[in-house]
């Protein structure tokens, strides 16, 4: 924010003089303002806006009636729906675990709390292939418990059970880490109050905690929903790829593009960008109402 | 009769005034806020099954090869070059979102231009895309045909199906990571430090790269090593693009896939291990520049 000279008219003559002076000295000169500006927006442009924009303008090469035929087709229906399925399963999952670590780990003193959020970030660095990974050498025909599966009939990796572990897996960390800084820096005397009060554990958590996070718990349910349905490298690891009964929305996209059915990739990639972009609007909504309820940091 | 009574009071006197003081060992803190037990026992359960099990499968399988078998696997020539494209691509795509991130957030801190606000909340993009999704968008624009490829065509450039559409997918993935990190740091900066350099004769640039810059470094550096770590593992948008040639442009999770298609699992292990080994040592420099910077700077993530 610069300082404007109109409201300080109280100010001393000698001071009005000094702020454009001041203001001189403390940021750039013009040109170089507009050609940092330029650069910014032009790397902006080249890297994130034209990837978006080629994704609308290539589902939309033929026509709106391709694009919608291409969404009616049957195995990208399965696709969509397995899609949601996963996340429907996923996220409440995390949810559940996100709230739980954050109560403990906000709200308690106690050793190795720093080894413990690590740990909880640990699904961040592992490579999404991995990911996928690790579950095909702990569920696999070959591995210790594999056969035991096989011979009950339990099917795991190329099946739902297998997409909802991939997914819990890579999406583990979300919810968690929206929320122990934002329970953190609210503190605990709102629900010392509640239980001095009378209340018991549970009613304090529904009617004091819960008001109190919320929009930051909105906001990593957000963040965890996007990457569930949007992610690809560990899901492709464990689905096998069985059409119509195993693909993710992500894994329809590279079947199709690799089938040279461009229209048909770009039309369900289209409507995970649609999602995307939801995603952002809603998450950028939340940051500007309710940035004192959301986490302080906004990294990921 | 007397003796062992008056020795358990004299051990009772002692635990309470421990108590008192607060120095016996103690697993938590006190605290009247119920619920540790449940929160921490699922914390503790979930992380177990979900992360700690399957990725403790993993290395008990690599270490299950044997040092030879092992070493033998990781030093395959082709394993090798995916490694080494791999973690130069990441290398190479974290530099340049460094440079152009640092400018991106100083643009967004420190200007007012019309959409600014549009912008910021794009710089998000690559979080919120899928990665296949970013993978055919960029393998579109940058073919031949395509609409930034038919420009540098021209000129010699290819960039589709060469290890550069590699740095181009990365560029695009990590670049929320410098901005986001730099970005609140920048925002905290107090003009005070500008106007005292200012004041002390400093020209500008001299301001800026002798004063500010150094104070970002952290901030810039963690952005760095986030890129350049989610850069080594990303698979989703690089597969489209790179054109996947053996020892030009293979990356290594494509090999990872690859050796798992062939039921080549000693290999899969061994590059999976190889590759979860770096980051971790990757995530231990990125916590100890945090720790460091939190005792060196003022203003720190």
């Amino acid at each position: 924010m610069s300082h404007d000279p109109t409201a300080s008219s109280v100010a001393s003559p000698g001071r009005q003089a000094a702020l454009p002076q001041l203001a001189a000295a403390t940021s750039e000169s013009r040109l170089a303002r507009l050609t940092l500006t330029i650069t910014a927006l032009a790397f902006v442009a080249l890297f994130l806006l034209l990837p978006l924009a080629a994704v609308f303008t290539e589902a939309l090469r033929k026509g709106p009636a391709e694009f919608v035929a291409a969404l009616g087709d049957a195995e990208t229906f399965s696709a969509i729906r397995l899609t949601l399925t996963v996340a429907a399963i996923a996220v409440p999952l995390n949810l559940v675990f996100g709230v739980a670590a954050a109560w403990a780990i906000a709200k308690f003193e106690f050793k190795g709390k720093a080894f413990l959020t690590t740990l909880i970030d640990l699904p961040f660095s592992v490579s999404p292939v991995i990911s996928g990974l690790v579950f095909v050498l702990l569920f696999g025909s070959h591995s210790l418990i594999g056969p035991w599966l096989q011979s009950h009939g339990i099917q795991i990796l190329f099946a739902v059970p297998g997409l909802v572990l991939a997914t819990v897996f890579v999406t583990f960390p979300f919810v968690a880490r929206e929320l122990i800084p934002l329970m953190q820096e609210q503190g605990s005397s709102d629900e010392e109050a509640a239980l001095s009060l009378g209340a018991s554990g549970w009613q304090t958590f529904w009617h004091v905690t819960l008001p109190n996070i919320k929009w930051g718990l909105l906001y990593g349910v957000l963040l965890c929903n996007a990457r569930a349905m949007g992610e690809f490298g560990a899901v492709s690891v464990v689905s096998g790829h069985i059409r119509g009964e195993t693909n993710t929305m992500p894994l329809q996209v590279e079947i199709l593009y690799n089938e040279y059915n461009f229209v048909a990739a770009f039309a369900v990639a289209a409507l995970l960008a649609l999602l995307a972009l939801i995603t952002l609007i809603l998450k950028t909504a939340l940051e500007i109402r309710y940035s004192a309820e959301i986490a302080a940091s906004r990294r990921h | 009769m007397a003796q062992p009574f008056a020795v358990a009071g004299l051990k009772g006197d002692r635990k309470l005034t421990e108590r008192r003081n607060g120095s016996r060992w103690r697993f938590r803190q006190p605290s009247v806020l119920p619920g540790f037990g449940l929160s921490l026992g699922i914390t503790l359960s979930w992380l177990v099954l979900i992360v700690l099990i399957p990725l403790s499968g993993l290395v008990f399988r690599a270490s299950g090869l044997g040092w030879s078998d092992f070493v033998a696997l990781t030093l395959d020539p082709r394993t090798l070059n995916a490694l080494k494209i791999s973690f130069g691509t990441a290398f190479l795509a974290a530099v340049i979102n460094l440079i152009f991130g640092v400018i991106l957030a100083w643009v967004l801190v420190r200007y007012r231009f019309p959409g600014k606000r549009v912008i910021d909340a794009m710089v998000d993009l690559p979080f919120a895309l899928p990665t296949a999704v970013a993978g055919i968008a960029l393998t579109t624009l940058y073919a031949p045909n395509g609409w930034i490829g038919q420009v540098i065509e021209p000129l010699g450039l290819k960039v589709a199906f060469t290890p550069a559409g590699i740095v181009v997918a990365l560029i695009f993935v990590g670049l929320p990571f410098v901005v986001r990190t730099v970005q609140p740091i920048m925002e905290e900066i107090d003009k005070e430090v500008e106007e005292a350099a200012a004041t002390l004769g400093a020209s500008r640039f001299q301001t800026i790269s002798r004063v500010l810059l150094p104070g970002l470094m952290p901030a810039g550096l963690t952005g760095f090593a986030l890129a350049f770590a989610r850069g080594v593992g990303e698979y989703g948008s690089v597969i489209f693009i790179a054109g996947n040639l053996p020892y030009v442009s293979e990356i290594a999770p494509l090999l990872i896939v690859i050796r798992l298609e062939e039921f080549n699992y000693a290999a899969a292990t061994a590059i999976a291990a190889v590759m979860l080994a770096i980051s971790f040592a990757m995530l231990l420099f990125i916590n100890s520049i945090q720790a460091w910077s939190r005792r060196r700077y003022v203003y720190v993530a």
